[in-house]
Parts: C-alpha cells; structure tokens; sequence
C-alpha cells in the first residue's frame, strides 16, 4: 500500500517517522488492534477516519505507549519503540493531544506549557525556579501565542472554556520541538471560528513536523491530511488520498452515511 | 504565640497573582517579627512547650503538607522517618542508658541522620507510589505500625521498648542550645527556613510538576517525565524536613522510644496537618499552634481524662465548617471583606 502512496510533497522514497508492524491490542475478549500495519512518513499529514469503536484512540494509547500493545512493533524514526515507557517515547519528539482533556486544573496556563517544554529538557527535577529570560517559558510564551491563549496565561486551567482548554492541549503537544504528533479529535466541541483557528495552526506546523489526526469532521479531516486511513472493528481497511476516500463507495456505506456531501 | 496579625501592610497591598490565601510580604515580615520579639515577652515555658513544640510539630506536618497538598500523597509514615533520625542521633550521639552511643560529635550524628531519614523516606516513598488514595495511607500506616512494633522488640540496635534517654542537645559556643531562648530560635530558624525553601520551590520546575503530577499523572507522563521518579523525589526532600523535626524533636525530648513513632504520633501529624490546611505551608504551622495549644492547657481546662475529647471535637468543628483546615476558614474569611474580581474563584 505504501507503494501507492501519493502524498505530493514527500518523495517516495522519504524517510519514515512512524512504522506500525502487526500491532495488536486486546483488552480480555476484546481484539481492539488487529494487526495494525502502517508507515508514516517524516513530515506526512495522516488522518484516521472510522466509527467510534474503531480502534482509533487505542491505536495512539498503543503507539505513545499510554496503554502498550500486545503484540507488534512499532519504530519510530527507525528506533524500536515498542518497550519504551511512554516518557522515553515523549523525550524522542512524539506528542499527542487527548480526547478528553488531559490538564492540570490546579495549575495556571503559562505553568502547564511551561512544564511541557521542560518535560522533554533535562531540567526536569529542577529546585530552582525559572527565571525571567528562561528559554523554557519563552517558547511557552511564544506557544501561547500561536494558539491564542497568550492573554489568558496567568489564569488557572480549571476556569478556561471547553475551546480554550482545546488549545491547551495542542499547546502541550508543540512544546519542545515535536518531531511527530498524535491529534485525537482536536476539533471535538470547538465552534466553527475555533475550527477555522485549528486548521490555521496545523497548516502553520513546520514542514518536517509529521502528524496523525483523529476527526470525525470530515470537512476538516480533509483539509488538514495528505493521505487517509480508514479504520474499521480494530483493522485498517481502506487507505487513499482525501479524494478517493470521499469517493470511495464501501467509505460512504460505512463511515460517511447517506448525509454526507 | 498570639499571630499578632500585621495590621496596615497586609491589608492595603496583596501581590496581584498570589492564589487565594496566600499570605502576602507584609504578612510574613509581620509574622516574621512577632516570632522573633516573642522571647521579650514570653517565659520559657511558653517558649519551650508552646513555641518549640509547635515549630516541629509543624515541620513533622510541613513534610506531610509537600507530599499531601502538592503531590496528592498522604502519608502516615512522617513520623516514622523523623524516628529514623532521632534513633540515629541517640545511637551515634551519647544518651544515657548504656546501649550503643558511640559519642559522635553533632556536626557528624546530625547530617548522618537527616540522610537515613532521607533514604529512608524515598524507600516510603518508592514502595508507596504504586498505590493511589486511600491505599498509600494504609501502605504507610503500616510501615509506621511495623517501625515502632520493630524498634519495640529489636533490643540491639533500638533498645526495645524502653529507646534511649539522656539524649543531650549540643552546646555551641558556650549556649546550651536546650535552653528555652536557644532552643526557640534554633527551632525558629530551621522552621523558617525549611518553610521558605518549600514556598520557593513550590513554583520551581520540581514543585510545579509535582502538583501536576497530583492533578493528571497520565498528562505528565505525556510531557516527558518520569512520574515514579518525580514523587520518590518528592519523599526524598519531605524526608529531609522531616529528619531535622526528628532531631529537634529528640533534643527536645532528650529521650526517643517506640511510643515516640507510634501510630497516636503518625495520626497526631496527620490531625495537625488536616486542622491547619494542606493548601499552603504556613497551614501545617496554624495546626501546630492548635494542637500544642489545646494538648497544653487542655487539662487544665476539662481534666486529664477528656483531653483528647477536646482536641476530637475541635478536629471535627474545623474540618465540618473547612475541609480546608484553618487556611479554608481563612481565605473564605477574607473573601467576605475583600472581593477581588481580577481573581475568579475568590470567594465565589
């Protein structure tokens, strides 16, 4: 399948950041990763479309290591991650966004960013306070100016808005310097401004930092994503380009429903 | 030890983005000279039973404030770790029941004993951070049970259940350090540093990840840290402060036995602490003051044979009109009087 891959701008023969070999997940009787294959490319713009249930979310709980697979490997810019805890694979350049926010609510918003720059720094048991001119909250800053929270970085996580702490997240993942990120839905819940706001930062992303991202908006799936995976009861069923997943007739009969144009 | 609250700088200038409750600078230099004129007008006795005892009571229940209030840990072995440096400072140090005592100089028994209390403590800790709740409060109870039962029948290192007596305070410079005055401000100095250095290194890059760490252990994960090894740090450094309250509180004594680590001391550090707040280290020592207070003169007031109902009954009034301790009764105190609509959450 990787054969066919058409992604415009990467060169077929371009490095990969993400190599999914057989991944599986069982949670008890339930199979919901069965053999996953699939490579990502440095820099590729992915989105995994497929109905709830799918197996989306596990496939990223598998691949940062939050709820490691069963069986399979997987490589990250071609290191074996598969037995790493899920810090070590962070400290790599690997991010992800949650479905349900993940944040601290006792904390303030500058403080958060702050945390996840220096997460992946080696000053991460550090006594001292940061000063001032720190480089880690200088990048948090300047984060908090791409994804607009700049002006709300003194208030505390547990008073923002469904939106605002929809951005937070994707603040926590651009936090120092991410090589691949997992964005599961990001745009769950944001009004079509915040929508509009998301697309702009994904689309602003540097060139060779590579993403998946889980969305059930097809209207921004397709605007954000090179190539599409279709998931399906744990398995990758159907992969193309945004446009012949849309035109696809087996996409429209399970996923897209008969509403969607 | 009246907190004679400093009356026209708190109330006119409160630092913009202190959390609710946070006693300003004005606030700490007022309570800072109170402190320190109190042998001016206090007896050694005050300063002693009420003043000394207070300040390591509050440092044995500020070791327990770090872990409980920041990283969402409550421990019951905070004692048992101050144990640990008080048995070392009678086993290295001389002390007067002819076992061991090998006579070590203070400069060398105390850093000797703050670091077992250390290690010691980061062993609490690695084998606690597994659990979550209610069972790290077992787990610890239970290492606290099984120290003070150990020491009471191990008669070659702990000298069962009689310990260790006659445990000299070292004199320094010619100043018997057990003197009240002495003893006060030794007390004083360690608990004002010790307080500091937490306020500090609440907002270091360590002490934010460990209130994160209390807030959402997967997210930090997610961020690049090592979370078990956050929170074993995180009882390595509430080991150190509750090591020093050890060997305060042996010079204080002059004697350690197993009822010194038993499980009425580890729950008494868990009352103080609850009583003052875990939201803030200056609650640990509002506790202290409570406690000591009530522990002192309550005999006087209702009998010997009711004291504890006292101190109960005040343990249940405070925690039924504050889940928060005093520092709740506080901040909801100031919220009635000053509003501050640029901070959401205040007195809401």
């Amino acid at each position: 399948m990787t054969d066919a891959h058409p992604a415009s701008r990467l060169s077929a023969e371009g490095a990969t950041a993400l190599d999914l070999r057989g991944v599986t997940k069982r949670f008890g009787a339930l199979q919901a990763l069965v053999g996953v294959d699939m490579r990502v490319r440095v820099g590729e713009r992915r989105a995994v479309l497929g109905s709830n249930g799918a197996g989306k979310t596990t496939l990223f709980n598998a691949i940062t290591g939050d709820f490691p697979c069963t069986s399979g490997r997987i490589r990250f810019f071609g290191d074996d991650i598969t037995l790493l805890p899920a810090e070590e694979r962070i400290r790599r350049g690997l991010r992800r966004t949650y479905q349900i926010s993940q944040l601290f609510d006792g904390l303030s918003v500058r403080d958060s960013v702050f945390l996840a720059c220096r997460g992946v720094s080696r000053r991460r048991l550090s006594l001292l306070r940061p000063r001032t001119d720190d480089s880690g909250m200088e990048q948090a800053l300047r984060i908090l100016q791409v994804v607009g929270l700049d002006d709300l970085r003194d208030q505390l996580v547990s008073v923002l808005s469904h939106g605002q702490k929809r951005q937070l997240e994707i603040a926590l993942a651009l936090a120092g310097a991410p090589r691949f990120i997992l964005f599961d839905e990001p745009a769950a819940g944001l009004s079509p401004t915040e929508r509009r706001d998301l697309v702009a930062i994904l689309n602003a992303l540097p060139a060779h930092v590579g993403y998946i991202i889980i969305e059930h908006d097809l209207d921004v799936a397709l605007r954000v994503s090179e190539y599409v995976t279709m998931m399906h009861n744990g398995k990758i069923f159907k992969e193309g380009t945004p446009a012949e997943i849309e035109d696809d007739a087996e996409v429209q009969a399970i996923y897209l429903g008969h509403g969607h144009g | 030890m009246s907190a004679a609250s400093p009356r026209p700088a708190a109330g006119r200038s409160l630092p913009a983005a202190a959390p609710p409750g946070d006693p300003s600078v004005g606030a700490h230099l007022g309570l800072a000279a109170a402190l320190l004129l109190l042998p001016a007008v206090a007896s050694g006795f005050i300063l002693v039973q009420i003043g000394a005892q207070s300040l390591i009571l509050g440092l044995l229940a500020l070791s327990l404030m770090v872990l409980a209030g920041y990283g969402g840990m409550i421990s019951l072995a905070q004692i048992t770790v101050a144990g640990i440096a008080g048995y070392t400072v009678a086993i290295l140090g001389e002390n007067s029941v002819a076992v061991h005592g090998f006579g070590w100089p203070w400069w060398l028994t105390v850093p000797v004993a703050i670091t077992f209390a250390a290690l010691g403590a980061a062993l609490i800790g690695w084998i606690s951070v597994r659990t979550q709740g209610i069972y790290t409060i077992m787990i610890t109870l239970a290492i606290a049970t099984a120290m003070s039962l150990f020491a009471q029948q191990n008669y070659t290192l702990f000298n069962g259940f009689e310990g260790f007596a006659g445990i000299p305070a070292p004199t320094l410079f010619g100043q018997r350090l057990r003197a009240p005055m002495a003893f006060y401000y030794l007390c004083l100095g360690v608990a004002a540093l010790c307080y500091v250095a937490v306020l500090y290194g609440a907002r270091s890059t360590f002490g934010l990840g460990l209130q994160a760490t209390r807030d959402n252990q997967r997210r930090m994960r997610a961020l690049g840290f090592d979370t078990t090894a956050h929170k074993v740090f995180a009882w390595f450094l509430a080991g150190i402060i509750a090591g020093l309250a050890g060997v305060l509180l042996v010079w204080f004594q002059g004697r350690i036995s197993p009822g010194t680590i038993g499980v009425a001391a580890a729950i008494n550090i868990l009352v103080i602490a609850v009583v003052g707040g875990l939201r803030h280290p200056i609650g640990p020592f509002l506790g202290a003051v409570v406690v000591v207070l009530i522990q002192t003169f309550a005999t006087d007031v209702v009998g010997a044979a009711r004291h504890n109902t006292l101190i109960g009954i005040t343990f249940l009034v405070i925690v039924y009109f504050s889940p928060d301790g005093l520092l709740g009764l506080w901040s909801r105190f100031q919220g009635q009087f000053r509003q501050n609509p640029l901070r959401p959450g205040d007195g809401a």
